[in-house]
């Protein structure tokens, strides 16, 4: 019984993320993967994804701040963000990285910055969203698996 | 279930591997297809894998191209297909599309987060065989093997075709033909083409992998007697008849001449465009004031783009940059790096040997790219090095890159050396340091013929090249030879079995190929005497033998060269430059068209005896390949544009004629960058 309403919460918790399109179909294509010989799969996709994805950001803060800014290289790295946020379906945080592109490849350095800004904060969002979401599937499996 | 045997077909070993009628992949295939995956993302590349194993395939993942490169090349019959990523640090996906093409004939497939059209149509332009837009989902990849049995089909039917067209011309013949193009084959084809007709692909492929087709190895040598055949008659003129009656190779069908030739056309063409759009870079370079400190601007510049392009390793462009900057530590670390690109050259000998038969043709973009990709990284590379040696040396060595199509890397050095010594190119020391900076000096031939394919002669010793090149650093070869010069380090693992019997240091091969080359090596090689303590420098990077090879190549094409030195001055100059923009193909051809038009004359002499020489000499494909590539081009750059003086020759060619081109274009239209598939300005950082 717990576990069934642990489980229903999980459930709740991931339809929330289509609902809100914080995930987009991609994510389900993951879990499609996950089997019985992999059932952390999206786990630890996302572990990586996230870790991989601070760096990227973190990475580009800095640049913001050399004049001028390296915007070749900021348009790299925010490509490669494209990428795997776009493999893992993390859908709001896709937007905000064609967003910051867009704005970036015109020039506009003010603008540009406000971007990576929402950007940031759409990726905390995300973060914080998802992990507790893991977090919770974890416990559960575990629990299950008692 | 031996999926193994899906490339088997394609090797030059017995078809048998191959699918064969009647074998249980067909029930299991697609399952088991091996899959190599290359993505710089370690979160895509994991997604990735985990999608190819649900579809079955076998997956061996990288996220560096420089290992799927070396993956590859350990074990060429081992993959089935690729999957890369466009955009990765240490080589542009394109470059190493090229690279798979022309060394291993794999199809290929692109993937990318970009999904503009232009990206998309570079990909096509390179070869890819499809190109995905990230997210990839599981249904795309499900589908890939198609391309592999598409890719074999095609081989059966080029073969096949050629067959059938040729069956009057090549009856004949068959008598004599003990193992190619035998009259059984001929009716397989036949019945495997109607039967393709018919019956699923994959069906077709069974029967026709079934056929026992025997596959042309296109050796070193064989090219070159194709080659020279196709200069004598004329490249408009080369039909495979009378080809085929020139070359006098028993055994070889009108066919296998066909086909070869098309592919040589392709080749040839995809390097007048990618050459003309070096020649176009180079002649910015060579704009600028080639001391070295215009030098490392443009070596910056140029370290970007190649970098970018992929050809350039991420070490090597760092360590070039550093040079380039620095100049400090750029030469040691340039050896290394210049290995690296040795390497990278050595696929392209691999190439030509065509041993994988006439798929390796792959495409002429392919092969173009290819090679321009690898001139370009070697440039950079190339300039650093070869300022440092040319400045070491204080000599000549400028003109060493003229030697082969490795001009491109050469140039910067050799311009600069040239410059102030065109004369000196006995400076073997000078020279032997050159070449081991630059590498670039594989083709020595190259240089003589205006930089031809150097890369062919690049693999082989840069080092060598360099003391032979010295005089003619006119550099054709600039781009390419440098990139040459790495080459020698990925060939390693290829070139063992392109019969380059060259010792396993450069050192040994170096005396190796003194000994193989009469005459004009003979000479060659002692001058380069001073080169073997330079070459020594390379001897822990061209482990390989490839890196051999140059030398060896450089001893012949020294020779060569000798003539076109006086001719190459101007043209080394401009090499140089080129080399340092790294699309020295561009220049080179312009250059190449004047120096051509001396070296011509002269580099045929030179082709001949290398030719001879190199024929003793089996192991000298790439000499030989550069030569005859370096003698058509020479003579096409007098009479044609340097757009069309490539056939499509396999990698070494295009090279070769990469090479050629640049020097054309170098003296026609110095900006006649026509980097179709390369666009070297727009890599994205």
């Amino acid at each position: 019984m717990e576990s069934k309403h642990v489980h229903e919460q999980i459930a709740a918790m991931r339809q929330s993320f289509f609902n809100e399109e914080v995930l987009n179909e991609n994510f389900s294509q993951l879990e499609q993967l996950e089997g019985k010989d992999n059932p952390n799969f999206v786990e630890e996709v996302f572990t990586m994804y996230l870790r991989d994805s601070i760096a990227f950001l973190e990475t580009i803060e800095e640049a913001m701040k050399t004049i001028p800014i390296d915007s070749i290289k900021m348009d790299s790295i925010l490509h490669q963000l494209k990428g795997s946020s776009a493999s893992v379906g993390a859908n709001k945080v896709l937007k905000e990285v064609n967003k910051t592109r867009q704005v970036l490849g015109k020039g506009n350095l003010e603008r540009t910055k406000a971007s990576i800004l929402e950007l940031r904060k759409e990726y905390d969002s995300f973060k914080a969203k998802l992990e507790p979401y893991f977090q919770l599937k974890q416990a559960n499996s575990v629990a299950q698996e008692k | 279930m031996n999926v193994s045997s899906v490339k088997g077909s394609m090797s030059i070993s017995s078809s048998t591997s191959t699918w064969k009628a009647g074998d249980t992949i067909s029930d299991q295939f697609p399952a088991g297809l091996r899959v190599l995956v290359v993505d710089d993302d370690p979160t895509c590349l994991m997604i990735l894998e985990k999608m190819l194993i649900a579809c079955l395939y076998k997956v061996t993942k990288c996220n560096r191209a420089e290992t799927a490169l070396s993956k590859l090349r350990e074990n060429k019959n081992g993959y089935d297909i690729v999957l890369s990523d466009v955009h990765m640090p240490d080589m542009d996906g394109f470059k190493l599309l090229e690279h798979i093409g022309l060394e291993m004939d794999l199809p290929v497939i692109m993937m990318s987060a970009d999904d503009g059209k232009q990206v998309v149509m570079k990909g096509v332009t390179h070869g890819a065989c499809d190109y995905l837009i990230k997210p990839v989902r599981i249904e795309a990849l499900k589908n890939i093997w198609q391309h592999v049995v598409r890719k074999r089909k095609n081989e059966w039917k080029e073969f096949e075709q050629s067959g059938s067209v040729e069956e009057g011309d090549r009856q004949p013949k068959q008598s004599d033909d003990a193992d190619y193009s035998s009259s059984a084959n001929e009716g397989n084809w036949k019945g495997s083409k109607k039967r393709k007709d018919e019956e699923e692909e994959t069906d077709e492929r069974d029967d026709t992998s079934t056929l026992k087709k025997p596959r042309v190895v296109w050796s070193v040598e064989l090219h070159q007697q194709f080659v020279a055949a196709v200069n004598q008659l004329g490249i408009d003129k080369a039909v495979p008849k009378k080809i085929l009656e020139l070359m006098n190779v028993p055994g070889l069908t009108r066919e296998n001449v066909a086909s070869h030739l098309q592919k040589y056309r392709l080749y040839l063409r995809r390097l007048s465009g990618v050459s003309q759009h070096q020649s176009n870079l180079s002649t910015i370079i060579s704009a600028q004031d080639p001391t070295f400190g215009s030098l490392s601007s443009l070596s910056g510049l140029d370290l970007q783009t190649l970098a970018a392009t992929g050809q350039l390793p991420a070490q090597s462009l760092a360590r070039l940059q550093a040079a380039g900057l620095g100049r400090a530590t750029a030469i040691s670390g340039i050896p290394i790096t210049l290995v690296d690109q040795r390497n990278i050259f050595s696929f392209e000998n691999p190439k030509l040997r065509f041993g994988e038969g006439q798929q390796q043709h792959m495409t002429n973009k392919q092969q173009v790219n290819l090679l321009h990709g690898i001139p370009s990284t070697m440039e950079p590379k190339q300039l650093v090095s070869l300022r440092h040696a040319a400045q070491s040396i204080g000599n000549m060595n400028m003109q060493v890159p003229p030697h082969g199509a490795q001009s491109s890397q050469n140039n910067p050095l050799l311009m600069q050396m040239g410059q102030q010594q065109q004369q000196q190119q006995q400076q073997q020391q000078s020279r032997g340091q050159i070449l081991v900076d630059s590498t670039i000096n594989h083709a020595p031939r190259l240089s003589s013929s205006m930089g031809q394919p150097i890369l062919s002669n690049g693999i082989a010793t840069n080092v060598s090249s360099r003391n032979g090149i010295p005089e003619n650093i006119r550099a054709p070869g600039y781009s390419q030879t440098p990139s040459m010069l790495n080459f020698p380090m990925n060939h390693a693992s290829e070139l063992p079995g392109n019969s380059f019997a060259l010792g396993s240091t450069p050192g040994v091969s170096i005396l190796t190929s003194k000994g193989a080359f009469q005459e004009d090596v003979n000479s060659e090689i002692k001058g380069s005497g001073g080169l073997m303590p330079s070459y020594d420098v390379f001897n822990d990077l061209n482990q390989h033998k490839p890196q051999s090879w140059e030398l060896q190549n450089v001893g012949m094409a020294f020779d060569t060269s000798q003539h076109s030195n006086s001719l190459q001055g101007n043209l080394d100059l401009t090499q140089s430059a080129l080399g340092q923009q790294g699309f020295s193909s561009g220049q080179m051809n312009g250059h190449n068209r004047s120096a051509a038009v001396a070296s011509k004359a002269m580099f045929s002499t030179g082709d001949v005896k290398e030719l001879g020489s190199a024929q003793n000499v089996n192991q000298h494909l790439n000499n030989l390949l550069v030569d005859n590539t370096i003698r058509v081009k020479s003579e096409r750059v007098c009479d044609t544009s340097p757009a069309n003086i490539f056939p499509d020759h396999f990698g070494q060619d295009d090279l070769m004629s990469a090479l050629l081109k640049q020097q054309e274009s170098v003296a026609s239209s110095e900006n006649e960058f026509d980097f179709d598939g390369y666009s070297m300005n727009n890599i994205p950082v």
